[in-house]
């Protein structure tokens, strides 16, 4: 049986710009595509990662050419982008290259802003679902779980978490070079997401003054302000509130503009022109662009924060070196775990392993007894070969038993298990990393 | 003498160079030698004056060489007395880069002593001229705001960030400043209108005959009037705040030097 290749098709914010990744954010339709992808021809395991910032699928697959080309047709279909403005806006790693990149990924080295932690929470997210939906078998449940751990060491190894900012972190940044200081500022959070509150918290630890959460929903607005001491209202008071607010952090799953031009140029003028930061960090986006022409409004969606990152980004480097070194070397090591996952080689290291036992052993025994005849130990050596190659005849049998390419590789991985056959030494820990 | 002022022209050319070291490489010694370089030209600028003092025998404020070298004299001061009150992150470069034209326009200009006119042998030149450039100073330090403002503002604007955005405060420290040097300016500059006028009436006879270094201060005055009225009545800050004293202080160098220049009058024969 040949191995399967493992594939990564995705569109992320360094290859494609925001207006390119609304169109297949998967906002519209909730249901999990990886159902879909998993029906195309040669795909055997997917996995679907969706941010704000990509979109990822993890495929393990029996031909890669033509199932890399159907799983993104399936991707941009609807987006109405030709297959050259397709090609440029997305990227194909094939084998040991998609282990590296989804290493990277995990690790948060892909990020938009390297070292953010939310990344692994997202991917681990999409791993469940995945896994809920069966669409993930035992490639790709070792490949997944490796890239955690491999995210693990890199956060434990390397300073790149302590340095390492989110988003609102960078937003936190440009917010006092706009105020100066937080400390009588009010900040709206659009929209009840992880994103907000994550936003929300950065901003309490600056000593924000206060917080009103607007959502569609307004029992949710109201959960999401308790925890904050904040007030909440309806995506109908959002204007009229915006009087009382100086930072806006729309995150909503709206798929137009919550917030125009023409709602926020008269409220400027009942603020004095106090200054008003707006932070949308929705894809699709929440809020109109043409907002940042107004006289002391600025507008900033998640591309702009990227920059913001980018101007003390030096100091992160030297960790993301250390980091990347850590990921090379654990590619190389899945990649030795995936090589093996082929039935010759799996056969030859059985064989291996066992002809080193038998010799091993009978050296020992042949070394503590001086007074045996050639007949005597001839027999002892029969006797060993024969007990090993009965031993392995089930096993063999067992792997070369036809099956469905998803229980071979079940098979293999196995065997391999039973007999210690990994060449990954750290082996036994990865598995329980999703309970962590 | 001369030799004096041209040791103090380059003193402040050398701060001026170190002050843009320091905003270009951020390395804390670079300010610190500015800082220094700035203080001791300060200095010897001081000295530079008193010698002239005593070399023409009253305030050495009756030409454009004296008032432009007096005018920098009152910003470097100023600015080292302000920012040991209040400091504003790599203001000094900005200052230091206005003072050194000063300086450039003060050297080119003609350092002759001429006798002076009777109407100017008051106690009153002394007081009005030194009020009415101080107030420039000051008001040429908010000038240097208003730039840093616009320039911050532009990278934030835009989104794309280039050398200024690490390197200048944020927008509010930069409209706060705008406030404080017009907090002192602007009233330096209604005293330098109302001593002129109590000197006219004694020199001329009449408070105010619409000379037109009286109307363009007055127009001076009346730009920063309205930026400070709108200020707290209708929200005229920030960028606003930032333009109108760019506007102001343009009016008021060419108070100094376009109606000398160009309009002529009474009071042509003085800074």
């Amino acid at each position: 049986m040949q191995a399967d290749t493992l594939l990564i098709i995705g569109v992320n914010h360094k290859v494609a710009p925001v207006e390119v990744r609304e169109k297949l954010a998967h906002t519209a339709g909730c249901e999990n595509p990886v159902v879909a992808i998993k029906t195309i021809p040669g795909c055997r395991e997917c996995c679907f990662l969706g941010t704000c910032n990509r979109v990822e699928v993890i495929c393990s697959t029996s031909e890669s050419e033509s199932t890399a080309r159907a799983i993104r047709q399936h991707l941009f279909a609807g987006s109405g982008l030709s297959e050259e403005e397709v090609e440029k806006y997305s990227y194909l790693h094939v084998g040991q290259e998609a282990v590296n990149h989804l290493f990277r990924v995990a690790a948060s080295l892909d990020s938009m802003i390297i070292g953010e932690p939310q990344i692994l929470g997202q991917l681990k997210k999409a791993y469940k679902a995945a896994a809920e939906l069966s669409t993930v078998g035992p490639v790709l449940n070792k490949f997944i779980n490796k890239s955690f751990s491999v995210a693990k060491r890199v956060r434990t190894e390397t300073n790149i978490g302590s340095s390492a900012v989110s988003i609102s972190y960078a937003a936190v940044q440009l917010a006092k070079k706009i105020f100066g200081t937080l400390a009588d500022k009010r900040v709206m959070l659009v929209g009840a997401g992880e994103m907000a509150e994550l936003a929300a918290e950065h901003l309490i630890a600056q000593g924000i003054a206060g917080v009103v959460v607007a959502n569609r929903t307004l029992e949710r607005a109201i959960n999401l302000a308790q925890r904050f001491n904040g007030t909440a209202v309806t995506l109908e008071g959002l204007a009229s509130e915006l009087e009382n607010v100086d930072i806006l952090i729309s995150s909503t799953g709206a798929t137009g503009l919550v917030l125009m031009k023409d709602d926020v140029k008269p409220i400027m003028r009942q603020r004095m022109n106090r200054p008003l930061f707006l932070i949308d960090i929705a894809v699709p986006r929440d809020l109109d662009p043409k907002l940042n022409d107004l006289d002391n409004v600025y507008l900033y969606d998640i591309d702009n924060l990227k920059d913001v990152v980018e101007v003390n980004k030096s100091e992160r480097n030297k960790e993301a070196d250390s980091a990347s070194r850590i990921v090379d070397e654990e590619t190389i090591k899945f990649q030795r775990w995936l090589d093996g996952m082929e039935i010759t080689p799996t056969i030859v290291a059985l064989r291996q392993k066992a002809d080193e036992l038998r010799r091993s052993e009978l050296e020992r025994t042949l070394s503590q007894v001086k007074d045996w005849s050639p007949k005597q130990i001839k027999a002892i050596e029969v006797l060993a070969a024969s007990i090993t190659n009965k031993m392995l005849h089930h096993p063999i049998a067992f792997l070369k038993e036809t099956g469905t390419p998803v229980e071979q590789t079940l098979k293999l991985d196995l065997v391999r298990k039973v007999f210690a056959l990994h060449p990954d030494t750290n082996e036994g820990h990865d598995d329980d990393e999703l309970s962590s | 003498m001369a030799l004096l002022f041209q040791i103090t022209f380059v003193a402040y050319l050398v701060a001026t160079g170190t002050y843009v070291l320091w905003f270009a490489k951020q390395q804390k010694e670079a300010r610190m030698a500015a800082r220094w370089m700035l203080t001791v030209a300060g200095v010897l600028h001081t000295l530079t004056l008193l010698t002239r003092y005593f070399e023409v025998g009253h305030t050495p404020i009756s030409n454009m060489h004296e008032a432009v070298s007096f005018f920098a004299w009152s910003m470097t001061w100023g600015f080292l007395i302000f920012r040991w009150r209040y400091r504003v992150k790599n203001f000094g470069t900005f200052v230091s880069i206005g003072i050194s034209l000063l300086m450039l326009v003060a050297a080119i200009a003609s350092k002759e002593v001429a006798p002076l006119p009777p109407a100017m042998q008051s106690l009153w030149l002394p007081v009005h001229a030194s009020i009415a450039i101080m107030a420039n100073a000051f008001l040429g330090m908010g000038f240097c705001g208003g730039i840093m403002y616009l320039l911050q503002e532009r990278e934030i604007k835009s989104r794309r960030f280039g050398i200024f955005y690490e390197r200048l405060p944020s927008l509010e420290a930069l409209d706060s400043l705008n406030q404080h040097c017009l907090s002192i300016g602007f009233p330096l500059l209604t005293l330098g209108i109302i001593s002129g006028s109590i000197w006219a009436k004694q020199a001329w006879g009449t408070y105010w005959q619409w000379d037109p270094k009286e109307t363009w201060s007055l127009i001076t005055w009346f730009i920063y009037a309205a930026l400070l009225h709108f200020r707290f009545t209708m929200g005229w800050r920030r960028r606003r705040a930032a333009i109108m004293s760019i506007i102001g202080f343009s009016s008021a160098l060419f108070t100094l030097w376009g109606v000398t220049y160009l309009l002529g009058g009474i009071h042509s024969y003085a800074g």
